[in-house]
């Protein structure tokens, strides 16, 4: 915070223009590392741009990405790449303002379940459109974006969400938001509204959501409700930022690479014992390095200190 | 039409139901929202069929093995691995996201451990799979056996809970924790009873299912999520809740099915659970915070 | 000050994973390398684990127990390295990226099912390995032989099986065996709607009544309402296209609720060993995908092999597609005696190839193996072919299906 904007956005543009080079450099492999990284770090640093201020613990980033695949899926071939976009995050805002709308009043593990459960609603309610008015499921997504293009595609909407991010730390909005973060009564109070706050950040950070998975689509030539709202997306954004930590931007980062390349690393020499040896190392790290994943909870603790209620409810 | 309609939507709720109560259980007196919930019916069902195919064991008498394996087994995990996050959380949101963590890795080592001894095949067996016929409509003996142990369990979990001693003990730790110490009730072995419990229920949902099921080592999470959400709407915490969310679930399914479209019994299945949670966030049978 | 070490961690995870994905094994020069990704776990995992896996395990135990492959002058032995793919597209392509580039396999063998076969396509293409797909139906498959010239769609279209089926009971119907009143469920997935819309046409255009026609999601486990449903509208014909879970459950209903049309058809897993050990006698007369010739040498040598190896039969359907293109690439390789992928693809793409699926080619626009079984019945413990009828060793249909037995 005490380095100047200026300062650090122009490191930041420095950093991404760098990384923007890597496919010179790389082959195919490493290509298909650093967009599963980048993809990863979009969509934990949104989580984690609403669920770090808020506590709020979403399990619907795969309905915002899985909407970004549909779209595409629908339009892709009909449409010009950009208006594809502008169309998949119109729909992904949409989604995302009647639900903030209607569930942001629900708190802890209520709003944890409906964001899963409306995850589910929506592939399903996809399923049966397709079925009932398309007579098809599964959609050929046939469009020549090499893997280049797609990286470059997430390196640049990687580098616009930091900005927005580092942008809205430094807003009125992002100072709001610490305060309901703190205590959401106080912030109420103090005449912060606090609805409108939640919900816009809930939107910006679904559309991130939503175009990543635009991005992602021509990747897998075939989409289907399945592998578009996959709900192991959703876990998995959330576990890498709550490892790397979600008080800090740059914190999610600092979960997904070493997530992306333990996940890498086991697949390749324990591929039968794959579920098993994570199982493991997960647990490991809840036990032997409880602040690297309690990040999440960090903001929980100074809360619960400052409100009195420190006493071990459990003990 | 309309009994087939009932009877099935009973039979299947029961099942949902009898799954759930485990989970309401460990969620709403241990704290313990346990992710790996599902991988335990699973388990049990892989040993249920073992013990049937090798053994000629009965599903039936198998559950006088695998319940208080399932009981010891669940009191082992809340002690060994359960404990030290108890311990160490200085909130009920700490734990929660502890514990969400926590099981998430047991839910890989025991999906991980059922790959390894039983592969990824589907497995499937039949027991008991006899029709009955009731007020004109035939049924799967297996199923009736499913619904009765739901009543039974509920039955009984719901006198347990209100009638003995043991059983208050566990309700106060589950309203307030701190309160229930002051009280001079031993919270740590409330919960960790609690916990055992909400396990031996899960292994014998997972062994009733097993007769009539065809389940593999993936699955264990549809039953976590199906229970979950029968814990949310009954009220979390309350057995009876959860065993009328369970059976109203049930019901709603096969009505479905049979009078609308089937293409659409799990889109309502979770449109009526978001509806219940915006309407009543409590769940249906809790009483709103 | 609690960042300090959650930063720590990261860097330490970091690091120790950089340095272990830096010691992977170096290239080696006397064998074979083969790479596959598959669902080992996941929701595809089930389907892998019967059709696919075994079947690659067989091949390369069948191979190096013989000593290895003929290359040219040279009998090299199978190095296999393994991925899974967790059931995810994602992982499907970038484990295949991984094969093409970093392990720089010689060839790589193809996912199960289809949706990671599509999503593996393009990998295979930009690299110019052979795909062989022995788990993929699409009805796309022709436009996918075009589009990647080295892909083979083994499994045919999802419109070969429904038509094959229909054509079947138009004869019986001709024969006045069975009405116009037929009933179909289907899963609300790929397999489960492509199937359903090409039957659909096809009974519709062929004057068949469709009494009951709904679809099922994924994952539904109550069954007994659709069987209900059907039964109370007395159909000569059911119809699923289903996946395992719904093919055993709905054919436990049928058994339980006394539900047995003259013609009961149901969809993926009817063909496995799981089907036959579940259901025992109660499995004869029912009607399926696939199919076998039960009295072909090569056919009872390969389903002796497959459960002396892997300890389990194989399933009367993909896994012999799977095998059969096996077979073909290594055909292919000793043919060319090369590992060039080049001259492999040309040897594959004209030659033909002695397998369990009879002589086959893929010389042909599709690039599918033409006259495979579309449809077959279990008859005594054996799933026998009986459609395309003019196929050599194709068996009689057993009509009506005989009666559920008591249930055990």
């Amino acid at each position: 915070m005490k380095n100047s904007p200026a300062f650090v956005i122009g490191a930041g543009a420095i950093l991404f223009a760098a990384l923007a080079f890597v496919p010179f450099y790389v082959d195919g492999y490493g290509l298909a590392l650093a967009i599963g990284i980048a993809s990863y770090t979009i969509l934990a640093t949104a989580w984690a741009l609403f669920s770090g201020p808020t506590r709020y613990i979403s399990l619907a980033t795969v309905a915002f990405f899985g909407v970004g695949a549909y779209t595409v899926a629908v339009l892709g071939e009909v449409l010009p790449w950009p208006l594809v976009m502008l169309v998949a995050a119109i729909n992904g805002m949409l989604l995302a303002l009647v639900v903030g709308l209607s569930t942001l009043r629900l708190a802890g593990i209520y709003f944890v379940i409906f964001t899963f459960g409306l995850t589910e609603l929506i592939k399903q309610l996809v399923t049966w459109y397709e079925v009932k008015i398309t007579r098809t499921v599964g959609r050929y997504v046939f469009l020549d974006i090499d893997q280049q293009t797609i990286y470059w595609q997430l390196l640049a909407l990687a580098a616009i969400l930091f900005l927005v991010g580092y942008l809205i730390g430094r807003s009125r909005l992002g100072f709001a938001l610490r305060i309901i973060g703190g205590d959401e009564t106080v912030a109420r109070h103090v005449g912060i509204d606090t609805t409108h706050a939640k919900v816009a950040l809930f939107v910006l950070s679904a559309l991130f959501m939503t175009l990543t998975g635009a991005i992602m689509a021509p990747r897998w030539t075939y989409i289907d409700p399945a592998i578009a709202f996959n709900p192991q997306v959703s876990f998995q954004a959330v576990i890498m930022a709550l490892l790397g930590g979600v008080q800090r931007l740059w914190g999610p980062v600092l979960g997904v690479i070493p997530m992306t390349l333990l996940f890498e690393y086991l697949n390749a020499n324990f591929p039968n014992y794959f579920i098993l040896i994570l199982g493991i190392v997960f647990m490991l790290i809840v036990y032997l390095l409880p602040q690297g994943v309690a990040g999440a909870v960090s903001s929980l603790r100074a809360w619960s200190r400052r409100d009195g209620k420190s006493v071990e409810e459990a003990r | 039409m309309l009994t087939n309609a009932i009877l099935s939507g009973l039979t299947m709720g029961g099942m949902y139901a009898l799954v759930a109560m485990g989970l309401t259980l460990q969620y709403g007196v241990s704290r313990i929202m346990n992710l790996a919930y599902g991988e335990f019916v699973i388990a049990a069902s892989f040993v249920a069929f073992l013990l049937f195919t090798s053994g000629g064991l009965s599903p039936l008498v198998s559950l006088l093995i695998i319940v208080p394996a399932g009981f010891a087994v669940s009191y082992l995990v809340y002690g060994i691995l359960l404990t030290p996050l108890v311990r160490r959380a200085r909130s009920r949101e700490a734990l929660e996201a502890d514990s969400i963590l926590s099981t998430f890795g047991l839910l890989f080592i025991v999906q991980g451990l059922m790959l390894v001894f039983f592969g990824g095949n589907y497995t499937s067996y039949s027991y008991f799979n006899t029709p009955v016929q009731i007020l004109g409509t035939t049924i799967a003996a297996n199923r009736l056996v499913v619904l009765g142990f739901a009543v039974l369990f509920g039955a009984a979990c719901y006198f347990f809970l209100m009638r003995t001693r043991t059983g208050v003990a566990l309700r106060a730790v589950a309203v307030d924790p701190i309160a229930a110490g002051l009280v001079a009730v031993d919270v740590r072995w409330a919960a960790a009873l609690a916990f055992a419990l909400g396990g031996a229920i899960a292994v014998t949902g997972g062994v009733l299912v097993s007769m009539f099921l065809t389940f593999n080592a993936n699955i264990g999470v549809v039953f976590t999520m199906k229970a979950l959400i029968v814990v949310i709407m009954g009220g979390v915490g309350n057995v009876a809740g959860a065993l009328a969310a369970g059976i109203i679930l049930g019901l709603v399914e096969s009505f479905v099915a049979t009078f609308v479209d089937p293409g659409l019994t799990i889109a309502v299945t979770y449109a009526v659970f978001l509806a219940v949670l915006l309407v009543r966030p409590g769940g249906l049978f809790g009483t709103a915070k | 000050m609690k960042n300090l070490s959650k930063l720590r961690l990261s860097y330490a995870l970091c690091a120790a994973s950089l340095a272990l994905i830096a010691a992977s094994p170096a290239l080696s020069q006397e064998s074979v390398r083969i790479g596959y990704v598959v669902s080992k776990t996941g929701a595809n995992a089930g389907g892998a684990t019967t059709s696919t896996i075994p079947n690659y395990e067989l091949w390369v135990h069948e191979i190096n127990e013989a000593g290895g492959i003929q290359v040219g002058d040279q009998k090299l032995k199978i190095e296999v390295v393994e991925y899974d793919d967790r059931s995810s597209s994602e992982e499907a392509v970038r484990a295949v990226e991984r094969l093409a580039t970093q392990d720089k396999v010689d060839f790589i063998l193809t996912p199960w099912g289809t949706g990671n076969n599509l999503a593996v396509g393009p990998i295979f293409d930009k690299y110019g390995y052979p795909q062989i797909a022995g788990t993929s139906v699409t009805d796309r498959a022709p436009d996918l032989a075009k589009r990647w010239p080295n892909s083979y769609w083994l499994l045919g279209t999802g419109g070969s099986y429904a038509e094959g089926f229909v054509d079947l009971l138009v004869k019986l119907r001709e024969e006045g065996k069975i009405g116009d009143e037929v009933a179909m469920a289907s899963i609300a997935d790929g397999f489960g709607i492509e199937l359903s819309t090409a039957g659909r046409t096809a009974l519709q255009e062929n004057g068949f009544k469709l009494v009951y026609d709904q679809t099922y999601p994924l994952g539904t486990q109550d069954l007994a309402p659709i069987v209900n449903e059907v039964k109370a509208l007395n159909p000569d014909v059911f119809i699923a296209f289903s996946y395992p879970p719904d093919t055993l459950g709905l054919t436990d209903q049928a058994r339980v609720l006394g539900f047995n049309p003259k013609i009961f058809y149901t969809g993926v897993a009817t063909a496995f060993p799981l089907y036959k050990d579940r259901f025992k006698d109660a499995a004869n007369g029912v009607v399926s995908l696939g199919g076998i010739d039960p009295n072909d040498e090569k056919v009872k040598a390969y389903i002796a092999k497959h459960k002396e190896v892997t300890g389990k039969e194989p399933d009367r359907w993909a896994s012999f597609m799977t095998y059969a293109g096996l077979q073909a690439l290594q055909q292919s390789i000793e043919q060319s005696g090369t590992l060039d992928k080049e001259k492999v693809s040309e040897v594959l793409r004209t030659g033909t190839f002695d397998t369990v699926l009879g002589n086959i080619s893929f010389d042909n626009e599709n690039r599918q193996v033409p006259n495979i079984f579309t449809v077959g019945q279990w008859q005594d413990g054996e799933f026998v072919g009986l459609v395309p009828t003019d196929k050599e060793g194709s068996g009689e249909l057993v009509f009506p299906k005989p009666e559920w037995p008591a249930a055990q």
